[in-house]
């Protein structure tokens, strides 16, 4: 069963992404959102955590997200996928369910 | 109108458009400006993505109220304190924020940008210093 996690709220006042990231199997999907978008920006103190998913994980982030919030993609972490709304539908379509993060 | 001039600092700790925090904040920043105190606000945590350049929400359906912070010069908002270990710990520098200009309509002075980033021992300062505090 594949698992698509979503993740909307900030790692620096929620701990979303930190118990996201425990539980979730390897070779899961994540996609970042809202608020949750600043995870996966290079040089933040979340950036290890981020790096170290990657190496079971698939990591996404939404891109009209992380626009609003004046962030360009090369801001992004490499590795990680910035996909678009059509992208999240894509995702939820090809994994077997979705768990919400909140 | 009072004859007391207060101190007044809002302090603001929520990231943009996720919550209402930010923009019901600004909101009552304007509002507040027809009181005539003495007006600044400090951004910390993730407070200091609300200043954030080159905001673009027309992918996400909502309004960019980023512009208005460049206006709050003109509305009695005389300092902007920005947490430099928050921004330090979200990979950003001043170089990232938003620039706000100041001018004192009577005197005449003006201020290029008066978004300054402070320590911890500033912003406690800043904190007694402060009459009242309104936090978001």
């Amino acid at each position: 069963m594949s698992i698509l996690h979503t993740i909307n709220k900030s790692p620096f006042e929620r701990n979303s992404l930190d118990a996201c990231l425990k539980f979730a199997t390897a070779g899961a999907s994540v996609l970042l959102i809202e608020d949750g978008v600043y995870a996966v920006l290079k040089g933040t103190s979340a950036e290890a955590q981020i790096k170290g998913a990657l190496g079971n994980l698939t990591v996404h982030v939404l891109g009209p997200d992380l626009k609003a919030r004046g962030f360009s993609e090369e801001r992004v972490i490499e590795g990680v996928k910035v996909v678009d709304y059509a992208g999240f539908v894509d995702l939820a379509a090809e994994n077997d369910k979705v768990q919400a993060w909140l | 109108m009072s004859e007391v001039v207060k101190k007044f600092m809002y302090v603001n700790r929520r990231a943009p458009y996720g919550t209402i925090y930010a923009w019901e904040s600004l909101e009552v920043v304007l509002i507040g400006a027809a009181f005539d105190q003495d007006v600044s606000l400090l951004f910390m945590d993730d407070g200091v993505f609300q200043l954030t350049k080159g905001q673009d929400t027309t992918g996400i359906g909502m309004k960019n109220f980023s512009p208005t912070y460049r206006t709050l010069g003109d509305y009695e908002v005389k300092s902007i304190y920005v947490d430099g270990d928050s921004l330090a710990a979200r990979g950003l520098t001043q170089d990232d924020l938003i620039q706000v200009a100041w001018e004192d309509w009577e005197s005449g002075e003006e201020k290029e940008n008066i978004v300054e980033v402070v320590d911890v021992a500033r912003i406690k300062e800043l904190t007694e210093e402060s009459d009242v505090i309104f936090s978001f």
